[in-house]
């Protein structure tokens, strides 16, 4: 279980410093799939980054399985059991697919085992497997790579930030597969996904709204969605999306 | 049978991937003498009468053989000039394994300067892959200074791996190469100094026949104060294509100079040069923190991953 209390952070700007998140509280409990939402710049992959220990907040508390893990690196945390997808992945020169997997894994796995992993993600594992992790792929791909690396780490808390950005149509109805997997095999472990998408939206547990830095709503998927869907900005923004992948701002 | 003592196994194993006497056709040379030689039906090695080193001839349309010509030194002190000539038949399909290891104990400089010639017959297709290493706690130098001559006759290939990953202390690499009408040379070079190593490499390839190419490309890692200098020109004296990129990390006090030098001597001659250096990216060593990795397993991850 994850547990946020009152986190602030903020970035030295022109004059002072500017907030982007403030007096944030939140929970995700095990067993549950969370996704946090809300219009760009609202702070959500500010959020996902505090989660991972990337920053560290200004004020309040992280605890993650009622440990305090506000002052924590990145490598503990990842030690402890935090999974974390980057919304833009980093390319590698020399890092090999199958390296990133079984270091994400922590074992000398097999290649067929590490296949394992990348069809899970709708990749053709034998044409990957050896490639490198770099400029050769493309954002798509590279995307789908990120996030097999995440479910390989079998973590207790995986962090997915905005985890449609940059991949296609076709791969897009492969990822909402791919959660709903991660959401029946849960047991005792816990997703965050920060997303606009409605259909990612749709599989939550729990809905959370971030808007300019703060906690909008919050709640079950039941309570939040319908207060979501059916605003002028959702239609506006799904006229120009597509039917696929439909947008909740 | 020969004998190898412990230094010299480990060597072999470090610059040839060797764990005991090769296949195929083999000198091993150690402490400035042969250690043990083999020649084949289609690849005769000859030691040279008028200077130190060999005369290596494979016959036309040899395929699938391999020669190993390894290098041990381990007596401090012990300094040398070796000439290897290759002569390559037409058409034959080869593997060249070359590598020097200096173990230097001693509080005197070891040096090997070795010579290579090779002289690619038409059609001819070889992959040669030289490693360097340097090994010992003294505070002898372990230099080499490797000078490389390829001249490839028409429609050759010649693929070169050369690899210096840790302990030569000095090291100047000079690659000369001539190419005839469709002939291909692919360079694949990594380097990694350390402390206060000293790496240059130069390159001047030719490129004077129709529908040549070469592809030099060198990635390296500069750590602590050592100094790297890459110099690669390639000049197109036909119709042609050629490409060198210098791709480097630099780390701590580590320094790299690349130097591109492209000359197109024929309108018809496409050149391409490229050169990126700089540290490693923050994000990378986050994303394999994310993963489990400590930042100093990170780095070393990136930069094994680089040099791979």
């Amino acid at each position: 279980m994850l547990e946020i209390k009152d986190v602030a952070f903020s970035v030295a700007a022109e004059g002072g410093k500017k907030s982007i998140l403030e007096k944030i509280d939140l929970t995700v409990p095990d067993n549950k799939l969370v996704v946090v939402t809300g219009p760009n710049g609202g702070g959500k992959s500010t959020l996902a980054k505090l989660i991972a220990g990337i920053i560290t907040p200004d004020g309040g508390k992280i605890l993650f399985d009622g440990q305090d893990i506000t002052e924590k690196s990145v490598t503990d945390r990842a030690n402890m059991g935090i999974a974390f997808a980057f919304q833009q992945p980093v390319r590698f020169k020399g890092i090999r697919v199958i390296d990133l997997i079984r270091l994400a894994t922590g074992k000398t796995l097999s290649a067929a085992d590490a296949c394992e992993y990348l069809s899970a993600v709708g990749l053709c594992a034998r044409d990957y497997i050896d490639r490198e992790v770099d400029a050769s792929l493309s954002g798509g791909e590279l995307k789908r790579i990120e996030i097999a690396t995440v479910i390989a780490r079998s973590a207790k808390l995986s962090v997915f930030d905005e985890p449609e950005a940059g991949i296609d149509l076709w791969s897009f109805r492969n990822l909402i597969k791919v959660f709903t997997k991660m959401r029946s095999e849960i047991k005792d472990s816990s997703i965050l996904i920060i997303s606009h998408q409605e259909r990612i939206l749709n599989i939550a547990d729990e809905i959370i709204v971030l808007r300019n830095g703060r906690i909008a709503a919050q709640g079950p998927r039941e309570e939040i969605l319908p207060t979501l869907t059916g605003t002028t900005a959702m239609v506006s923004s799904c006229r120009n999306d597509n039917e696929e992948g439909g947008c909740v701002c | 049978m020969l004998e190898l003592n412990d230094i010299q196994r480990r060597i072999l194993q470090e610059v040839a991937d060797l764990h005991g006497v090769p296949e195929g056709a083999y000198n091993i040379r150690s402490d400035a003498s042969s250690a043990g030689r083999r020649s084949t039906a289609n690849i005769e090695i000859t030691p040279k009468t008028d200077v130190s080193g060999l005369d290596i001839t494979i016959k036309p349309f040899t395929v699938n053989e391999s020669v190993h010509i390894p290098v041990v030194i381990s007596k401090s002190g012990l300094k040398e000039v070796v000439y290897n000539d290759f002569h390559i038949g037409e058409g034959a399909n080869v593997l060249i394994v070359a590598g020097c290891g200096i173990d230097n104990c001693g509080s005197q400089d070891s040096q090997h300067d070795g010579i290579h010639r090779f002289f690619v017959g038409k059609n001819a297709s070889v992959k040669y892959v030289e490693k360097h290493y340097g090994s010992g706690n003294g505070s002898g130098k372990r230099i080499l200074n490797p000078v490389t001559e390829v001249y490839m006759e028409e429609g050759s290939s010649m693929e070169m791996e050369m690899v210096q990953i840790k302990g030569v202390d000095d090291t100047e690499r000079t690659t000369v190469a001539k190419l005839a009408e469709n002939a291909k040379l692919v360079v694949r070079e990594r380097l990694m100094t350390h402390e206060s190593q000293r790496a240059i490499s130069v390159y001047d390839v030719s490129l004077d026949g129709k529908g040549s190419s070469a592809d030099v490309v060198s990635r390296s890692v500069a750590k602590n104060k050592s100094y790297q200098k890459f110099d690669a020109k390639i000049a197109g004296n036909a119709e042609c294509h050629g490409h060198t990129e210098c791709d480097s990390i630099i780390m701590d006090e580590g320094k790299i100079l690349a130097v591109p030098g492209l000359e197109a001597n024929d309108v018809d001659a496409m050149l391409v040069h490229e050169a990126a250096i700089g540290k490693i990216a923050g994000e990378q060593i986050t994303k394999l923190m994310t993963l489990g990795l400590t930042e100093q397993q990170a780095e070393e991850q990136i930069v094994n991953g680089f040099l791979r």
